[in-house]
């Protein structure tokens, strides 16, 4: 499926994950030795949960950018499902499955929408999810009045989806990443093993040659939307069931950026038609490592985050960039 | 003296000559036509002539001043203009701003806007055309459009108009104004160049004909030496012999795709009905312009239609490829980069494509058949490859076209759609791709095939259909058929 299947290695390790593999390790490496709060098991386990609740985010945002587009509107989703859950919960009593349920079927239609005004209409991905982006977080204050919601001290048993862990060889794995493995495993299967997969993709790569090849573009675009909606509403329930409060107004503000950027660096181009969900997954636990290194390494100003996340990723993006040039360059030559 | 003239240019393209030693030269208050084959290299002979190519060997003149232009501006500060078939204009900008754009008047280094205006409406009274400078381009007719991308050229002082087949995209009233204005323009003193396929326009237009065999000069003839077919005989080389083949269709056989008075957007008020029977090769001719491909996208339901296709006796919905697929109708679409394949990806996932769901279980990929597939495709049609794992952008363009018709072909249709099958394509391959189409023909698929190229015609089909505007200008059996024949139709 990747062009980097002509390497000696199985065909879902390819060259970027390497890349991005080895700046992962390196960068967990200055941490540790310029921290020595970095190693410790409480840090860890945190990480580990921050990295798969973002992990999900990523997983979603993935999907639409191997079709080519772009999804804005996942850190308002986020917010609008951290919001619509403990407000049906708490405030009006619902079953929690029904709460989730109904959760899920809002972000379905939200993604049904984005889909069918970009591959029915042939509105730009951009502006579509531009106006989600305002929209849900509008409905979200509209909803909730500005109030910080939360789950008290109640809902334990659905709070423990976030919260619980279990214990891995004498370490302590956090259960949202469980929940992030079997979906990433579930989106690798589908990627790599069914025709929708090879569909994806191929829409993703040229989407007119797909079209006359008989591939159904439109309906694979709108499916797309709808997994990434999907998988934003879950992530945006886990991170209210892990810290047990949203505040509409903040509440998931630039997590669409995280999740992008995430999948960016783990190898899916925006152009399209790239990706590899180990790399993605790499990618979105880099970004919190990175926000890890940043508030653990006394040397590095806390206030420097964004500035200093930008650097990195753009850093990533060049290095990517030259490497693409150079292979080129030496096919040529 | 010659305005503008062009000694012994030469040029070759990934070492395939396109020019050889070609001599060219216009003058003032002349018009000279300049016609010839797809591929007899009118094209890259003009773009030479408007700097937007450089010659290999030889070297443009100037007023007898020998000059060397390195890009289109270089062209126009000289005063020669090339007017493309594709207009290339600013949809969006008004007709003043079209005109003046890129050349605007400024006053302290803002836009003179009431100059502006002056000298826009000065360039179109110049091409005779009466409206509003500030009219937005997208509400004017491609006729109009036309114009004013030559009130364009003229603004900038053009001395030289090249036209590129100025009159394939505009109605019979439009071009007769088109030809007022180009008198006009000549009685003015301009050096006109056209290019055109329409030999009835050339005859009745210019002064003088100059006509290009593959990439050479073959001749150029007076106005006065325009009579019967010379010009014709010209073009083609020898005197046009028709090709004998002795193929028919099987008597009596019913029509694998019928097609009944299917109408597409770029021709709205043109027809088009014809029958392919299960063994037969039919090949679809005309100029550019004519609704070929368009006519083929209607069918296998990419583009909107009106009218019926008819597939084994049934009725197939439009706007539905898959529909088309399951009845067993495949399309190669014209442009393999951009219509046929994936370059990226690799020739395994290419050749499979179009046909996943045949080689999968509830909607897993069965990886081995689609690898045997791959493997096998790539045997058949000799694709010369050495891992089909390899990316398609790898492989040479013959080999290209092979993975595309591997694709259709994955689908094990009864009826092909094919756009010039056989475009970029290298002589060898060529010829391998032609009895592989004959091949599936006695096999019993019918065929469809849309070729700008005699010579594929004459080898591929029993019967050719011309189409001219849109329309079905004439059938012609295998036995009848001869470039010139066609030419003539198309031209119509």
């Amino acid at each position: 499926m990747q062009a980097s299947s002509r390497l000696p290695l199985p065909a879902w390790i390819d060259k970027k994950v390497l890349g991005i593999l080895l700046v992962f390790v390196l960068v967990g490496a200055f941490t540790a030795l310029a921290s020595d709060r970095f190693l410790t098991e409480g840090n860890l386990e945190n990480l580990l949960r921050r990295s798969a609740l973002f992990g999900v985010l990523s997983l979603g945002a993935a999907w639409v950018i191997v079709t080519g587009g772009i999804d804005l509107s996942i850190g308002s989703l986020v917010c609008l499902s951290a919001c619509l859950l403990p407000w049906l919960v708490v405030e009006h009593g619902f079953a929690p499955p029904l709460a989730v349920g109904i959760v899920f079927a809002v972000a379905l239609v939200i993604g049904l929408l984005h889909g069918v005004l970009v591959a029915r209409l042939g509105l730009q991905p951009f502006l579509v999810t531009l106006c989600g982006l305002l929209l849900y977080r509008g409905l979200a204050r509209v909803i909730v009045d500005d109030r910080t919601v939360g789950f008290g001290t109640g809902s334990s048993g659905l709070r423990s989806f976030a919260t619980s862990s279990s214990d891995v060889l004498g370490f302590e794995v956090p259960t949202p990443f469980f929940i992030l493995v079997t979906l990433a495993v579930l989106t690798a299967i589908v990627w790599r093993r069914t025709v929708f997969g090879r569909w994806l993709f191929a829409l993703g790569r040229n989407e007119t040659a797909a079209r006359f090849s008989g591939v159904p573009t439109k309906r694979i675009i709108v499916a797309s939307y709808v997994v990434c909606a999907l998988l934003a509403a879950l992530g945006g329930m886990l991170f209210v069931l892990d810290v047990n409060a949203a505040q509409p107004t903040d509440f998931g503000n630039f997590y669409e950026l995280y999740a992008i950027a995430g999948a960016v660096l783990g190898g899916c181009a925006l152009r399209g038609g790239e990706g590899s969900v180990l790399g993605l997954v790499i990618g979105a636990a880099l970004m919190q490592v990175l926000r890890n290194t940043i508030r653990l390494v006394d040397a590095l100003p806390n206030q420097a985050e964004y500035a200093i996340l930008g650097v990195v990723i753009l850093a990533g993006v060049l290095l990517d960039e030259s490497v693409r040039r150079m292979t080129k360059a030496r096919k040529r030559g | 003296m010659k305005t503008l003239a062009a000694r012994g240019i030469s040029k070759r393209f990934d070492g395939v000559r396109a020019l050889e030693a070609v001599d060219f030269e216009v003058s003032a208050g002349e018009l000279v036509a300049v016609v010839g084959e797809n591929g007899a290299g009118k094209s890259t002979c003009m773009k030479i002539l408007a700097g937007v190519l450089r010659p290999d060997a030889g070297h443009l003149e100037v007023d007898g001043r020998s000059v060397v232009f390195r890009n289109v501006v270089d062209a126009g500060k000289a005063g020669i203009a090339l007017i493309h078939q594709e207009l290339e204009l600013c949809d969006n900008l008004t007709v003043a701003d079209n005109v003046l754009l890129g050349d605007e008047p400024r006053r302290f280094g803002f836009l003179d806007a009431r100059l502006a205006l002056e000298r826009a409406r000065l360039a179109l009274a110049s091409v005779g055309l009466d409206i509003d400078p500030r009219t937005p381009l997208q509400e004017l007719s491609i006729g109009h459009r036309q114009r004013v991308e030559i009130a364009k050229a003229l603004a900038r002082n053009a001395r030289v108009l090249i036209l590129d087949e100025p009159t394939s995209s505009l109605s019979r009233g439009e071009t007769e104004v088109l030809f007022a204005t180009l008198e006009r323009l000549r009685a003015g003193g301009t050096a006109l160049v056209y290019i055109s396929h329409r030999l009835s326009e050339v005859e009745r237009l210019a002064d003088r004909v100059v006509v290009l065999r593959d990439g050479r000069l073959a001749g150029s003839l007076a106005r006065h030496e325009l009579e019967g077919d010379r010009l014709l005989t010209m073009m083609l080389g020898a005197a046009p012999a028709a090709h004998a083949r002795g193929l028919r269709r099987p008597p009596g056989a019913e029509p694998a795709l019928e097609v009944r008075d299917v109408g597409t957007r770029l021709h709205a008020r043109a027809r088009v009905s014809l029958q392919v029977a299960s063994g037969e090769v039919v090949g679809l001719a005309g100029l550019v312009g004519a609704g070929r491909t368009e006519l083929l996208r209607a069918i296998f339901g990419i583009d909107e239609r009106e009218g019926q296709v008819v597939v084994h006796g049934r009725e197939v919905a439009p706007r539905d490829p898959r529909a088309m697929q399951r009845s067993g109708v495949a399309y190669l679409p014209e442009d393999r980069k951009h219509e046929g394949l994936l370059l990226t990806a690799s020739l395994r996932e290419n050749l499979s494509l179009a046909a996943l769901p045949r080689w999968s279980r509830f909607g897993f990929l069965r990886s081995g058949a689609i690898t045997r597939y791959a493997t096998l495709a790539c045997e058949e049609l000799r694709i010369k490859n050495d891992a089909i794992s390899r990316p398609v952008a790898d492989l040479s363009g013959g080999n290209q076209q092979k993975v595309v018709l591997g694709k259709c072909l994955a689908l094990e249709p009864s009826v092909l759609l094919l756009d010039e099958p056989t475009r970029g394509v290298d002589v060898g391959a060529k010829r391998e791709i032609w009895e592989r189409i004959r091949a599936l023909a006695r096999q019993g698929l019918a065929v469809l095939v849309v070729s700008s190229e005699f010579e594929e015609l004459a080898a591929l089909a029993d019967r050719v259909v011309v189409l001219s505007r849109g329309a079905v200008a004439v059938e012609l059996q295998h036995v009848q058929l001869d470039e010139a024949t066609i030419l003539d139709y198309a031209a119509r």
